[in-house]
């Protein structure tokens, strides 16, 4: 039974058919990224899969339910967290602040509790800061935690929206083009990172462009062509699938194939 | 921490006690009618603070709401129900001291609501008529509120104005006395003038905290989540639509017991509380105040309340509000106190902290 | 007079009550899909309309009046966009619309310092209050047929302007995609304000074709700004054409609810109206309700 199971989803806009018949799945524990050339539907897939957007015809299942036509906080409640392409940071708050609102799935005091401070809610909020912070640590940034948001650079925001998602404790994270924007070193480490999360026994599925870094960490690959399923496989198939390549052709897949091998 | 959070609570207390002692020393107590006023009125903007400053919507509904609050527990303990005397209902609301038989003008035996009994009725009342309009308009991304409310208000002005057992548009008077408990009575007989101010001060200052407890906590986080990105808060887990909601209904009750205690406490209640116009007044006060500031709103609103009722402003009245709403969130969106602090902060310390500050502020 | 001729009366009043909003909402639509604000301010460009031509019209012909109020009020529009929302494109959208109602406040508090509290109205186009046409047995003022045929003129006009002309297909161009309009060598800045002057202008037009029949009031702006933004939700917030079917449709049901409702509560039909759109059909009676975004601003 896989984690995530997308069967048979389209979703046009207009006239425009961003994503048809799409069918894939990812288990547990795995490394999944998607790829495809710009305009191929991959983030509006994500969009969907995380419910905001809805789709068209198909069916989503995630552990066991079915999430098509939930509300995007009611799936992240149920275990699904993500991150934009854009970094979506809070700027009126602190960096802890934004890894806090993190918990919100996890917690639970209302509006009575938060404003009467009764004793439940002084104990939950200390819980709130401490596993924020700790999961600042994880990504490195716990030296950061006072400062405002807005302060932080473009690859520092990326790892304090990554932390905020992870601070949900998600069972599946959606990353969208995490690399982007990133230095050579600091997509290396995000590598890195991605694989001490899987060690944490959460499964990831990402979309990117850095083909060096998919074929580095994914255990598996969808590529999307035009709003549909091209080839899906490990990354050595995908590698040498010629109907790949023929889309790629001129994008890199060789280079990065080659920086691979070197 | 704890310091920091308990120097606006001594301050406040500090310029309550002070400003009485000032007016007692000046011969002007009657200024502290004024005042209490003033304060009811704040009440109202400190909840517009949580729903604009915090929720990231406004509303232009809450005199509406202070109204429905005013003219549900006027009309209530105004009206006689002895015509019901005989009925079950009556009979089971006479037992639990909900009805109470009193001497009316001439002497005459009435039956009347008490005045908490009216207040828990104005608070249900505004909550089920919050609930109505907030969730429409709520569920919806951007500032469908707005609009809503403004129509709600008006609707109520029209309501209130049409109809002759609201007094139309003389409103209601006689509204009695509260006695809340002991031996302290909401009313604006000068002898208990003192006693009033301070118990709106003291009413003031408790929700003030209630407020600022409620900012620096998961649900406060959530509410600023809201108003920064939407789209990211629900990607987290956020329930947008209830927070909202929820912070919505909250600020109405706000307004709504405001609007109980000051009709208690003039002892009548009129039309124009429920004008769109007064609606305006309140989110201008939140703005001048700085909307995620509590604090400074109440102690701005409360100033410039009492200025607008000792007729300062003159004919220029509601362009007052409108030039400051104008003036403020064009030039100090944040509100005026804020740069004003770091300003003086600024001064204090010297040339080096400028340029961090501003380095921080790019 | 018959039943049939009754019924008459009371839609013809509200077809031309409805007019108005429409203008009104197409107003409200205008600036919206420019700029992302709800313009609180909208209905009081009617109030000025109305006034300016009342005043002009003591020393100049009536046409020249109308026009020159037209002008001057698109002008206002223009000026107030460049004085409060040009320098402001960094506060957000509450910022903005929170200026538009204190904006509103302003604009009514000048009108009634510059002017009175006193009702005004221009003279009828033609004829006289008392002057009728009749038309399948319901007597109709002459001036009815002016504020429609001045409306149906107008929304044919922005129709085509929209459509057919470089600057109206830019407008549309900004409101559908921004980014991309920017791209293409529009220029954002001058399309706000081209956006504000024009349902400046329009909503100046609408309060001087009215003011024989509904007279003109310092205080007449909010209510119009509420009805015209329930015409705009009803047809759809974001489609300019529909909300003239919107604003017919609110003009004609408070019409008829007039006869069954107690004239206090005259008002009251339109604003439940948008509360029960906003309920069952935020997207207007002919937007899909795929219309979601999930821009992240």
């Amino acid at each position: 039974m896989p984690l995530l199971d997308v069967e048979n989803v389209s979703r046009r806009f207009g006239g425009l058919v961003a994503l048809d018949k799409v069918a894939f799945s990812v288990s547990a524990g795995q490394i999944k990224s998607i790829i495809g050339p710009n305009g191929a539907g991959k983030t509006t897939l994500l969009n969907v899969v995380s419910g905001l957007l809805s789709a068209d015809t198909g069916r989503i299942q995630f552990r066991d339910s079915r999430i098509d036509g939930l509300k995007s906080h009611q799936i992240a409640q149920g275990g699904m967290s993500r991150t934009f392409q854009n970094p979506s940071l809070f700027l009126q708050m602190s960096v802890l602040e934004n890894v806090m609102v993190g918990r919100h799935p996890r917690t639970r005091c209302g509006f009575a509790a938060c404003c009467l401070r009764l004793p439940g809610q002084i104990r939950e909020e200390r819980r709130i800061r401490e596993s924020a912070l700790e999961h600042l640590r994880f990504v490195g940034l716990e030296g950061m935690a006072g400062a405002p948001a807005g302060a932080l650079g473009f690859g520092e925001r990326r790892m304090v929206e990554l932390a905020r998602a992870l601070a949900t404790e998600p069972s599946l994270l959606l990353l969208d083009e995490p690399a982007s924007g990133l230095n050579n070193r600091e997509t290396a480490d995000l590598g890195e990172l991605i694989r001490r999360i899987r060690e944490r026994g959460i499964t990831t599925l990402l979309v990117e462009h850095d083909m060096s870094l998919v074929m580095d960490i994914s255990d598996d690959i969808l590529v999307l062509h035009n709003g549909t399923p091209l080839a899906e496989g490990a990354p050595a198939v995908i590698q040498n699938n010629e109907e790949v390549i023929r889309v790629y052709l001129g994008t890199g897949l060789e280079d990065a194939a080659a920086s691979q091998k070197s | 921490m704890l310091l920091k959070r308990l120097f606006p609570v001594i301050g406040f207390a500090a310029l309550a006690i002070a400003v009485q002692l000032g007016a007692g020393a000046l011969g002007k107590e009657f200024y502290l009618t004024q005042l209490t006023m003033a304060i009811y009125y704040a009440i109202v903007v400190m909840g517009l603070c949580l729903l604009m400053g915090f929720a990231g919507q406004v509303s232009l509904g809450h005199g509406a709401f202070f109204a429905i609050g005013g003219y549900t527990s006027a009309v209530l303990t105004t009206s006689d129900f002895s015509r019901f005397q005989d009925s079950l209902w009556a009979a089971a609301l006479k037992r639990i001291h909900v009805l109470i038989p009193k001497a009316d003008l001439y002497g005459g035996q009435v039956l009347t609501t008490t005045p908490w009994a009216a207040f828990v009725a104005a608070m249900l009342l505004t909550f089920l008529i919050a609930c109505l309009i907030g969730y429409p308009a709520l569920r919806l991304k951007g500032h469908y509120l707005a609009m809503a409310t403004l129509g709600f208000c008006l609707i109520v002005n029209k309501i209130v104005l049409g109809t002759a057992w609201l007094g139309a548009a003389d409103g209601i008077s006689g509204v009695p006395e509260w006695n809340l408990a002991g031996g302290l009575v909401i009313s604006g007989r000068s002898a208990v003038r003192v006693q009033n101010y301070y118990a709106a001060c003291a009413l003031a200052l408790f929700l003030l905290i209630l407020l600022a407890n409620l900012v620096h906590s998961r649900v406060g986080r959530a509410l600023q989540a809201i108003h920064d990105r939407e789209t990211a808060a629900g990607a987290i887990g956020i329930n947008t639509a209830r927070y909202k909601l929820n912070a919505f209904v909250l600020s109405a009750l706000l307004a709504a017991a405001a609007g109980v205690f000051l009709t208690h406490y003039t002892a009548g209640i009129g039309p124009s509380e429920a004008s769109a116009l007064k609606s305006v007044r309140y989110v201008a006060l939140a703005a001048a105040g700085g909307m995620s500031n509590p604090w400074g709103a109440a102690l701005v609103s409360t100033a410039i309340n009492f200025l607008s009722l000792r007729g300062w402003f003159g004919t220029y009245d509601n362009a007052v509000f409108g030039a400051v709403l104008i003036l403020i969130i064009s030039i100090a969106p944040q509100g005026p106190l804020k740069p004003l602090g770091l300003w003086i902060r600024r001064l204090l310390s010297g040339a080096r902290s400028a340029a961090g500050g501003e380095h921080a502020a790019s | 007079m018959g039943d049939d001729s009754l019924f008459l009366q009371y839609l013809l009043s509200g077809i031309t009550k409805g007019s108005i909003y429409a203008v009104v909402a197409i107003g409200f639509n205008l600036i919206y899909s420019a700029t992302g604000v709800l313009n609180f301010a909208q209905g009081e460009f009617v109030m000025l309309g109305g006034m300016i031509a009342v005043t002009l019209c003591a020393f100049l012909p009536l046409p020249v009046a109308v026009a020159a109020a037209v002008v001057i009020v698109a002008l206002t529009g223009c000026l107030l966009e460049i004085l409060f929302f040009r320098k402001l494109r960094h506060h957000t959208i509450m910022h903005m619309i929170i200026i538009t109602i204190g904006l509103s406040i302003v604009i009514q508090e000048v009108a009634l310092h510059l002017w009175d509290e006193k009702v005004r109205s221009l003279p009828y186009f033609s004829g006289s209050e008392v002057s009728s046409i009749r038309i399948f047995g319901a007597s109709v003022s002459p001036q009815v047929l002016w504020v429609l045929g001045t409306v149906a003129v107008v929304v044919v006009l922005l129709h085509a302007f929209l459509r057919y002309t470089l600057q109206g297909r830019a407008m549309r161009a900004c409101s559908s995609n921004p980014d991309a309009a920017m791209l293409s060598g529009i220029n954002i800045s001058n399309m706000r304000t081209l956006s504000f002057g024009l349902s400046a202008a329009l909503g100046a037009l609408a309060g001087c074709v009215i003011s024989p029949i509904t007279m003109t009031h310092y205080e007449m702006g909010a209510p119009l700004a509420i009805k015209g933004f329930a015409a705009a939700i009803l047809g759809g917030l974001g489609n300019p054409m529909a909300s003239v079917v919107g604003g017919l449709l609110i003009g004609v049901i408070e019409a008829f609810s007039v006869s069954k409702l107690p004239a206090a509560y005259n008002d009251v039909t339109a604003f439940a109206l948008l509360l029960l759109m906003l309920f069952v059909r935020p997207h207007g009676l002919f937007g899909s309700p795929s219309g979601e975004s999930v821009r992240e601003v």
